[in-house]
């Protein structure tokens, strides 16, 4: 029996936006079709469209982020909704409050939408089995389980410079294992159906069951790298790590930096990726960061219009809801 | 029921009106925006029979609709382009059927947020009637008088075609 998906509605619509597993291309597709409409948002001397008038989005981020809170937070304003941040670790759970009631009371206050991010994998599923059925949860990043939006506008991105991802092969670079990003990368790759996803890292920062996602693993930088399109390059995660899994930053970048000498190794076109924030010289050479194939900055733009899309696809959902009853 | 109206006189009817009334007005420079899909298709045609300068617009009024919490959006939608300033600009806004005149409404809302242009003409190939908003094309290629039941539809882009459709 099909499991039912609690990410979509019952006519198979986008209802929250928790991970990139279980969905599919079309749906995906769709979520790149229209980001690209609202990249035109931009252009507008205004740029704001009224489709989310007087909807109210609450971006709960138990866990640190600027990029991420701060491009949701625009891509909410410029739907024209009302938008509120809520500092964790500054609210009432550190009081002692749970979850459940930090969240029945934000209901409580007619919001129609949760952005959530923390640091415990699972949390955005949870907190999207107990929410009111008019409300919407988007996965703003959870442990090191998923970060979709991101997967998303790399995907976006990706195809912005390449048109197709059949022909494709993609990279994903150093620590696989605490990534939630490469997570959701690696399944968004392969939904739609690139040619090869490569995993590059040393042993202890690739997950043992890494090859069962499809992928092929590299324990070689230059092996790895050799005629990809697309180089995506990750931080390490030192926050998520317990022990001893390297031997020193300056190590690591002597066997997994990305720099002009390993960059060559790919395709003349290749693009290099990095969802940031970026640790210079740990993982990535500055003159790679700033150079002419780094889309990281185009990245950043492209995460407003993508989180748009996502946000109005599943308010869209609601619509649906309403109109039935 | 009337024969439907063949589509190039049309045109051609509608190229000379709005040509008369740019004269009328001395409008310089003008840009001309299609909505979205039968619009633009219409604006293609109208832009090539006046000879305009300036590059021809689309809109997709998509994210302007007044009925998104109800049906939603729309999975097809387009980016909107306007390669020109609106700033001070006379725009010539053309779409396939005037109805209910919320699609005008929210064009307007639309190019509203690209700048203040200097003035808004409306030209439809078809104007239906059972308007909901008082909105009317300045320039319309043919009225009819269609009861609630009969939908319209403009097929393209080669050949544009009308259809008529009786939904009970």
């Amino acid at each position: 029996m099909k499991r039912h998906n609690i990410q979509l509605d019952k006519n198979g619509r986008l209802r929250h936006f928790l991970t990139i597993e279980g969905l599919s291309r079309k749906l995906l597709v769709e979520i790149l079709d229209t980001a690209e409409s609202f990249s035109g948002v931009a252009e507008q001397t205004i740029k704001k469209v009224p489709l989310l008038r007087g909807k109210t989005i609450v971006n709960l981020f138990f866990e640190s982020s600027t990029r991420t809170r701060t491009t949701f937070e625009l891509a909410a304003k410029r739907l024209s909704a009302d938008v509120l941040n809520i500092n964790v670790a500054a609210s009432a759970t550190s009081k002692g409050e749970s979850l459940l009631d930090t969240l029945h009371n934000l209901q409580a206050m007619h919001c129609d939408m949760f952005v959530v991010r923390h640091d415990r994998s699972g949390t955005a599923h949870f907190i999207a089995r107990h929410v009111a059925p008019h409300i919407s949860v988007i996965n703003a990043g959870d442990g090191r389980h998923a970060h979709p939006t991101q997967a998303m506008l790399d995907m976006f991105t990706i195809r912005r410079h390449k048109k197709e991802f059949a022909p494709l092969s993609v990279a994903i670079v150093g620590d696989i294992l605490h990534s939630r990003v490469a997570r959701s990368q690696i399944h968004a790759l392969t939904t739609l159906g690139v040619h090869e996803v490569r995993v590059i890292g040393p042993e202890t920062l690739i997950p043992a069951e890494a090859e069962a996602l499809g992928v092929h693993v590299y324990h070689d930088l230059r092996e790895g790298l050799r005629d990809v399109d697309v180089i995506i390059m990750l931080r390490l995660q030192h926050e998520r790590m317990r022990g001893a899994l390297l031997p020193s930053e300056h190590e690591y970048f002597r066997r997994y930096g990305l720099t002009g000498e390993t960059l060559a190794y790919a395709k003349p076109d290749a693009i290099v990726m990095h969802p940031g924030p970026i640790n210079r010289g740990v993982e990535i050479d500055s003159a790679v960061a700033d150079g002419p194939r780094s889309v990281i900055l185009e990245q950043v733009t492209h995460g407003i219009a993508v989180r748009m899309a996502v946000m109005s696809m599943a308010m869209s959902s609601h619509a649906s809801l309403e109109g039935t009853t | 029921m009337t024969p439907l109206p063949d589509i190039d006189q049309l045109l051609a009817a509608m190229a000379r009106n709005l040509k008369t009334r740019l004269d009328n007005l001395h409008v310089r420079e003008p840009a001309m925006v299609g909505i979205h899909t039968g619009g633009v298709w219409v604006a293609q045609r109208l832009h090539r029979l006046l000879d305009l300068t300036q590059p021809l617009g689309s809109l997709d009024i998509s994210f302007y609709r007044d009925d998104f919490v109800r049906i939603g959006i729309n999975p097809q939608v387009r980016p909107s382009h306007l390669p020109f300033s609106v700033d001070d600009r006379h725009i010539i806004l053309v779409d396939d059927v005037l109805h209910t005149g919320r699609t005008i409404r929210a064009a307007l809302n639309e190019i509203f947020d690209y700048g203040r242009p200097a003035a808004i003409t409306l030209a439809v190939l078809i104007d239906r009637g059972g308007r909901e908003l008082p909105i009317q094309a300045d320039v319309a290629g043919q009225h009819l008088a269609l009861d609630s039941h009969t939908h319209i539809k403009l097929t393209g882009p080669e050949p544009l075609a009308l259809k008529l459709q009786t939904v009970r």
